[in-house]
């Protein structure tokens, strides 16, 4: 479980996140929704100690991440897997060598179990098969894709994803979008996405949080999203056409 | 052009570079590959630019001794100083600082713009000391190489000329090569090696590390690193000439 405590973060005299409190339970996918620059990716970094926040605190279980040493955070961290916004795929590193190298710097496996781990891990995602491409041969689903098989190699307890499926076709966005719930269901992870589009939400949305000017303006869930009377929410949810579109057959 | 810009960020990043390394292991093997991607594949450039300032200032010296009471072997002696002293370790470091150090700068700072120094981070890996350690090693270990090669190639440039115009007798330019030589001369081009190595992959480092933005800052920034680098390479001469000659 993640807890956030009155977080507050600004650059400069520039509030970005004005005093967000929250928690993220396991084994649910917790989306964070907002306009783009509304902070979701300096929310993010906040709650991976990207970012250290002006105030407020944030719990990992019970330990309270900003007030660790150094080296107890980085024994959080590496029960943390993230998928940037950009992917961040290693350009110097093949694609195994991408999903290889968080267990060839934190594991004891042996090279088999190495293998057997990245092609688990390949399989997951649907890049069974691709050991050997480098990141310039991959199309941008790939590399999201294999962001995540690389995020999941050591079994992580806590999954970020910061926009996962923005770029994407829509059968890929699907497709990705499934397979984070499945991940969390399966292995009981605390996953949080950032998102700004509606499919994601109505589909895999069991806790959202709606980020807006800087406040936590809004939390509920898929089931009553759609029954909000509050209007910056509305606001969001109804910009786009195949929303409004479901409004008036709903 | 602000001289210490950032020098107290300069010292954050290396204190964090030098704080923590990763692996011993994965240390050695990226190292070694580093050592090849910056030095040896430097060193045909080296070359050509090494052996045609040799070529050029035997020439110019040739063309200025005219009068029979300075010593043909002058010529040789003084290829050897410009070369030794001043042309292999500082010009040949400025201009590697064009190759390798924007090279160092582009690497780091697109993996900054792409997240993928954050990635590196989230997993607990200090990226400072991954990314630019190797590279500081392996360049510093590998300078004195490139620039004896690049005094070899350089006095050779001077010996084709001997051969070609026969102005200056072969015999009397070796004779120059060696006159009044001591092995200081080379230790001294050496330990200059050592800095501007340092120099120039720590800067550019820098640099890459502290980008913000995208690929338009990324080429600011190589561009930053090699202008500066520069500047610390004539800097550093002045002082070093200083300590060791003064
Ligand atoms: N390093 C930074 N320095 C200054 N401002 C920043 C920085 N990072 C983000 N911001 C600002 O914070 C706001 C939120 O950005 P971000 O979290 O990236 O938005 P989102 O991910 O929701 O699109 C933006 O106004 C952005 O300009
Ligand atoms: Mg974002």
């Amino acid at each position: 479980m993640i807890k956030v405590k009155n977080l507050v973060k600004k650059f400069n005299d520039k509030v970005v996140l004005n005093n967000i409190n929250t928690t993220f339970e396991p084994g649910k996918v917790n989306l964070v929704i907002g306009r783009s620059g509304s902070g979701k990716t300096v929310f993010m970094k906040c709650l991976l100690g990207l970012l250290t926040p002006e105030e407020g605190e944030l719990f990992y279980g019970n330990k309270d991440f900003y007030s660790l040493s150094e080296k107890e955070q980085k024994n959080i961290r590496k029960e943390m897997g993230v998928v940037f916004q950009s992917g961040a795929i290693f350009d110097f590193l093949d694609v195994e060598g991408n999903v290889r190298f968080p267990l060839d710097m934190f594991s004891n496996m042996t090279q088999k179990e190495k293998i057997d781990r990245v092609n688990y891990c390949l399989e997951k995602v649907n890049l069974q098969g691709t050991n050997k491409l480098k990141s310039s041969e991959l199309s941008g689903g790939m590399k999201k894709r294999l962001a995540i098989a690389r995020s999941i190699a050591l079994n992580p307890k806590y999954l970020f994803c910061d926009e996962p499926n923005s770029g994407l076709d829509p059968q890929n966005a699907v497709t990705i979008d499934e397979l984070i719930y499945n991940l969390t269901h399966e292995f009981n992870t605390t996953t949080i996405v950032n998102t700004h589009d509606m499919n994601s939400v109505i589909k895999i949305g069991e806790k959202v949080i709606f980020l807006y000017e800087g406040h936590l303006w809004w939390e509920g869930s898929n089931e009553n999203i759609l029954k909000t009377d509050n209007k910056e929410l509305i606001d969001f949810i109804f910009a786009s056409s195949l929303a409004q579109k479901l409004l008036k057959t709903s | 052009m602000n001289l210490f810009e950032g020098i107290t960020d300069y010292l954050l990043v290396m204190k964090k570079t030098f704080t923590r390394p990763v692996k011993f292991k994965t240390m050695v093997q990226q190292i070694v590959h580093e050592m090849y991607y910056l030095g040896v594949e430097s060193l045909p450039i080296v070359c050509f630019l090494s052996l045609f300032i040799g070529i050029v200032v035997m020439i110019q010296i040739a063309f200025q001794m005219e009068s029979p009471l300075i010593p043909k072997y002058t010529a040789g002696f003084i290829t050897r100083v410009v070369i030794i002293y001043e042309f292999s370790p500082t010009i040949m470091s400025m201009l590697l600082s064009g190759r390798v150090g924007s090279r160092i700068a582009a690497e780091i700072g697109t993996m900054k713009v792409t997240e993928q120094i954050d990635a590196l981070e989230v997993m607990g890996i200090n990226s400072a000391s991954y990314l630019i350690l190797p590279k500081i090693i392996a360049f510093v270990l590998i300078m004195p190489v490139i620039i004896t090669f690049s005094i070899f190639c350089g006095l050779f440039g001077g010996y084709l000329i001997t051969m070609i115009t026969g102005e200056i007798p072969t015999s009397e330019y070796f004779y120059g090569l060696r006159a009044f030589f001591t092995s200081f001369e080379i230790t001294y081009a050496l330990i200059k090696s050592l800095f501007f190595g340092f120099i120039i992959t720590s800067i550019s480092g820098y640099y890459g590390y502290i980008v913000e933005g995208g690929a338009l800052e990324v080429g600011k920034n190589s561009t930053k690193a090699m202008v500066q680098s520069s500047i610390f390479i004539i800097i550093f001469d002045v002082i070093l000439t200083q300590i060791f000659l003064g």
